[in-house]
């Protein structure tokens, strides 16, 4: 059988996110995990996950990140991140905190863990806890950020931001100072997923996101000229851009995530596509990256639409996100409703102007990201 | 970092490293990556918390006895280098 060659944008995946589970005992609203995590229970073994880690550090990958659900709650971490430092990658640990404890984390530096990013949903406990769905969320989080520096990790702190906890930016970071975070992501959530469902639950307002670009931009001056080096990361909420940004630097170009099952992915949000994702279990991660239609169907320019293929900028910004074209269109290849020039954008204008009404959209409970939540999704297409 | 006598070492937060698909010495750090220049892999190379900037580039300029400006680069970079937190 002849195999089509890899394009010469598909670099080496340089990244691997591995989703260890789905499992989490919190429920954030704006989890990007898919709505039907139900469907696919079954995990990878540990030896799959060597197996994985093996084959795609030969190929160049260079970061490895142990996301969810909450990595934690894999019996198996320890070993999976000692396979990961063995190999020679820089090791992330992306978790809620939650099952975090004083001895694990440095069991986890004995065996190799580079650094550690813990979530915070809020910079208050009774909203963190709302948020995250649990009572006790907030404290074990403050105590396990305190030791993750307490024992010398590089530590990122993560606030998904949106218009709940947006107004309190100021206190989220001079929280991150107390707590000598090393880097800050301040990112408005990406609607998909969870956070699709529960969009006009959570899109800040356009001045609710510019107050909080401006308090952040005057942070970082006066971080600057007191010669702390927190580096303060802020994620503009993508649905008040004019222009859509390349997802993923570009869909098979960078990143390379596996699923709970073993399913590759070229983004974590990218399940939901109409293509046949390759299963690790099947196929080797070079068959994959190199072979595998649903790696190759976005590189190049050949699956692009108006107002897309004719456009100067489709380079830089490969049409915008897939998802989202595919989420508020049903077509996967057109221009990203983000795009002022998409003929799709009144669904993002319609949004902003929901968000911007003042007593906030018409009020609808947030849907929480739980087991008995996603059982409604389970089985849809 | 100009004074000769002072002993660099490569921030803990980095990780300093050959990648062969690279072709070139790497720093990573939280979620990212520095492609180093063959320079800059060279000096960083010889970082390991126990030779003086001094020590690093006698050695560097035995092994390229025919880099003019030798020393002044090895400065720059150094400076450089701790201005982005890469040493300390």
């Amino acid at each position: 059988m002849m195999l089509p060659d890899v394009p010469e944008s598909a670099g080496p995946p340089l990244w691997l996110l591995a989703e260890l589970t789905y499992r989490c005992p919190l429920q954030c609203p704006y989890c990007s995990n898919p709505l039907d995590l139900q469907k696919d229970a079954t995990e990878l073994s540990t030896a799959d996950w060597i197996r994985v880690f093996g084959q795609a550090r030969e190929m160049g990958a260079a970061q490895l990140g142990f996301s969810g659900g909450e990595p934690l709650v894999r019996r198996d971490l320890t070993e999976l991140i000692r396979a990961g430092r063995e190999l020679g990658y820089y090791s992330n640990l992306i978790t809620s905190g939650i099952g975090l404890t004083e001895r694990k984390i440095a069991a986890f530096r004995e065996a190799g863990l580079d650094h550690i990013q813990v979530s915070f949903q809020a910079s208050d406990e009774e909203l963190n806890n709302w948020i995250a769905g649990s009572e006790k969320a907030f404290a074990q989080k403050l105590a396990m950020a305190r030791e993750v520096k307490a024992q010398n990790y590089p530590m990122v702190l993560n606030f998904v931001t949106h218009r709940h906890n947006i107004d309190q930016i100021d206190k989220i970071i001079e929280l991150c100072i107390e707590l000598k975070a090393d880097f800050v992501e301040l990112a408005t959530c990406k609607h998909y997923g969870w956070a699709w469902e529960n969009r006009d639950q959570l899109l800040p307002s356009r001045a609710q996101m510019e107050r909080a670009e401006a308090v952040t931009n005057r942070y970082r001056e006066q971080l600057a000229a007191a010669g702390n080096p927190m580096k303060l990361i802020f994620v503009t909420p993508d649905y008040y851009e004019s222009y859509p940004v390349a997802c993923m630097s570009g869909l098979g170009r960078v990143f390379l995530t596996i699923t709970p099952d073993g399913t590759a992915l070229p983004c974590h949000s990218a399940r939901i596509l109409p293509l046949n994702f390759p299963n690790v279990k099947d196929h080797s991660i070079e068959s994959i990256w190199q072979h595998a239609e649903a790696f190759n169907h976005f590189r190049g320019n050949d699956w692009m639409q108006e107002p897309c293929a004719s456009c100067e900028r489709k380079d830089e910004d490969r049409g915008g996100c897939r998802c989202q074209a595919f989420m508020m269109t049903g077509d996967m290849h057109v221009t990203d409703p983000l795009c002022v020039k998409s003929p799709h954008h009144g669904q993002i204008i319609e949004a902003q102007q929901r968000a911007a009404e003042p007593a906030g959209p018409v009020e609808k409970p947030l849907l929480f990201r739980n087991m008995k939540n996603a059982a409604r999704f389970t089985g849809k297409p | 970092m100009n004074d000769l006598n002072r002993i660099p070492q490569i921030n803990p937060h980095y990780r300093f490293q050959f990648e062969k698909a690279q072709n070139c010495y790497v720093l990573l750090y939280p979620e990212g990556m520095v492609k180093l220049n063959p320079s800059a892999g060279e000096i960083l190379s010889r970082v390991d918390g126990q030779q003086s900037v001094g020590e690093i580039i006698a050695a560097l300029q035995a092994q390229f006895p025919d880099a003019p400006g030798l020393a002044d680069d090895v400065l720059a970079f150094m400076s450089d280098a701790e201005s982005k937190n890469w040493l300390k």
